[in-house]
């Protein structure tokens, strides 16, 4: 397991309190709390450095440029971009995968065509997609999940029978763990002649990401879950299919010439980041993946499943407690109910003693309806958490079924 | 300031009310209905009223696929033992006041006041409103469902 001692210190939130306690964050999932680092670079580029990128003729504009070109080129190296042009900042997960839905959607998505998506999909990998197929008339076709919480195999190679336009998934689930064959999937939907979207939100913070290697050909990510700042991301795509592509936004930075009626397009990825982009917190992902790929991320992913499977074979002592999800192999997140105590209610009983956990749909509504619960609990772990954390977590799981005088069910 | 006490927010009359609420049914027949939504959680409640002159005659609600926490299922029980038989005026007077409690006011009266705990958690305040606003809804007769993102004041 990671040496959490040494550095839980460079996580300036964790040494204050929640509500008295010892702050046990264990809602990562929904984003990560920042090192230091990853502070003091967003403070240091305003600093020192700041200025509008790719145009000024300045010194300061250089070093702007600089700055935000660096860090894209460290996060093609982190996830093997396919290269430095297939890497589009983004204000995250759910930005790119729009990105794609209007552009690469619009452009080859018509009447009849089909998109497929799974039960597992946070809505970020749904809507969009609804969105475009009502405005084209296409079909959008939701694959099912098994009862341990799987992509069911089955029934993806069924919905390729309908020789879709587009498939996405996600690569982790954030409301299971489950962590998807996303090379295998994104394989059979090649076969069946569609392009594959896969949701990295949760995925890209957790284990090694080789998006080559997983042959997808758009992947979207988000940087604040992986110790990043909020409203840093970016999508990564194949450079072939972003030249192909009609821009998303239109505006400054993304053009090449404009005349009174009509205009050319920068190269990639520069046609899809109209208007000022947020340097701030492209040097903040940097700084981000600097720290992560410090620490190694298979011991990242290893400390988190440890973490995952001390939590489970604790919490599923206690009776009355159901955990969701594949059993075995998973990604650090927990997801359970308690009797009959509403997972909100566990949520406040819970933060009484400074745990941080989330209840609720999880923004995965067609996915909770499948499992046949309103809300669930969701305890998601990161390099800092350790096993004290999950003592606590465990304690005041345990003081709530007091507090409610659990009707185990 | 020391942390409020989960005791002032789990009250024992809710505890109570969680466990077995009152009025929890459909009233096929009722002739005023509201849905309430909790989008960012997902609780649904379901309000049947039946009023009669300018009495509320009866009342019953639903939360379905076992939606609805302790303080939003505890709330619409009560809220319903409370304007069962009561002038719609003073179910409205009543949801003002509860309101008001909620926002930092003066405590609602009767066993209403056993939310005053709440206005120390403020991440459940929808939760207490949303009965009460189906019923504000159902009241007026409104079609369309309310949500606790459109209500300005939830």
């Amino acid at each position: 397991m990671l040496d959490t001692a040494r550095i839980r210190p460079d996580f300036p939130i964790l040494g204050q309190k929640e509500n008295g306690h010892r702050l046990v964050y264990l809602d990562n999932a929904a984003t990560s709390q920042k090192p230091r680092k990853v502070i003091d670079a967003i403070v240091h580029y305003y600093s020192f450095h700041n200025a509008n990128v790719h145009r000024g003729a300045y010194a300061l504009a250089v070093e702007a440029t600089e700055a935000y070109e660096a860090a894209r080129t460290a996060l093609a190296r982190f996830v093997n971009a396919w290269g430095r042009e297939g890497v589009v900042f983004t204000r995250g997960t759910t930005e790119s995968i729009n990105l794609v839905a209007a552009s690469w959607g619009r452009t080859n998505v018509g009447r009849g065509d089909t998109v497929v998506v799974t039960a597992m999909d946070h809505h970020s990998n749904i809507v969009p997609w609804q969105i475009l197929c009502q405005e084209k008339g296409a079909t959008l076709r939701m694959v099912e999940i098994t009862e341990d919480g799987r992509i069911d195999l089955s029934d993806f190679g069924r919905a390729l029978e309908s020789k879709p336009k587009i498939v996405a998934f996600p690569y982790v689930s954030n409301s299971l763990g489950t962590v998807n064959p996303a090379a295998q999937l994104s394989k059979l939907a090649h076969a069946a002649g569609a392009v594959t979207v896969v949701d990295g939100a949760q995925s890209t913070p957790h284990l090694r990401v080789d998006v080559q290697s997983l042959d997808c050909d758009f992947y979207a990510l988000s940087g604040h879950k992986m110790l990043g700042p909020m409203g840093s991301g970016a999508l990564i795509a194949k450079p072939a299919l972003l030249d192909a592509m009609p821009p998303y936004h239109g505006g400054g930075e993304m053009i090449e010439r404009v005349w009174d009626d009509r205009s050319t397009w920068n190269k990639i990825p520069h046609k899809f980041e109209g208007g000022t982009p947020n340097v701030e917190a492209a040097v903040g992902l940097g700084a981000a993946i600097a720290y992560l790929e410090q620490l190694g991320m298979e011991r990242i992913a290893e400390h988190e499943q440890e973490l995952a499977r001390l939590a489970i074979e604790r919490l599923t002592q206690i009776e009355g407690v159901t955990v969701y999800g594949p059993k075995g192999h998973r990604a650090g997140v927990v997801p359970f109910t308690y009797g009959d105590i509403h997972p909100h209610d566990l949520a406040t009983i819970l933060d009484r003693d400074g745990v941080c956990i989330r209840a609720g749909h999880h923004c995965t509504q067609p996915l909770m309806r499948r499992l046949g619960v309103a809300a669930t609990a969701r305890a998601s772990f990161y390099i800092y958490n350790d096993v004290d954390d999950i003592d606590a977590l465990v304690t005041a799981v345990r003081k709530a079924g007091e507090l409610f005088g659990v009707l185990a069910s | 300031m020391s942390p409020p006490d989960l005791g002032e927010l789990y009250q024992q009359v809710i505890l109570d009310h969680n466990r077995s609420p009152r009025n929890f049914k459909r009233l096929d027949a009722a002739n005023r209905r509201a849905e309430g939504n909790n989008p960012l959680c997902g609780d649904r409640i379901q309000l049947f009223v039946q009023v009669e002159g300018d009495t509320i005659s009866d009342i019953g609600f639903q939360m379905p696929q076992g939606s609805g926490c302790a303080i939003s299922k505890a709330s619409a029980s009560l809220m319903t033992d409370a304007v069962k038989g009561k002038p719609v005026a003073d179910a409205e007077a009543m949801f003002e006041a509860f309101r008001a409690m909620l926002a930092g006011g003066a405590n609602a009266p009767g066993k209403l006041a056993a939310f005053s705990g709440v206005r120390a958690f403020p991440s459940r305040i929808k939760c207490a409103n949303l009965a009460w606003h189906a019923l504000h809804a159902a009241l007026q007769n409104s079609a369309e469902p309310v949500t606790t993102e459109s209500a300005r004041d939830f």
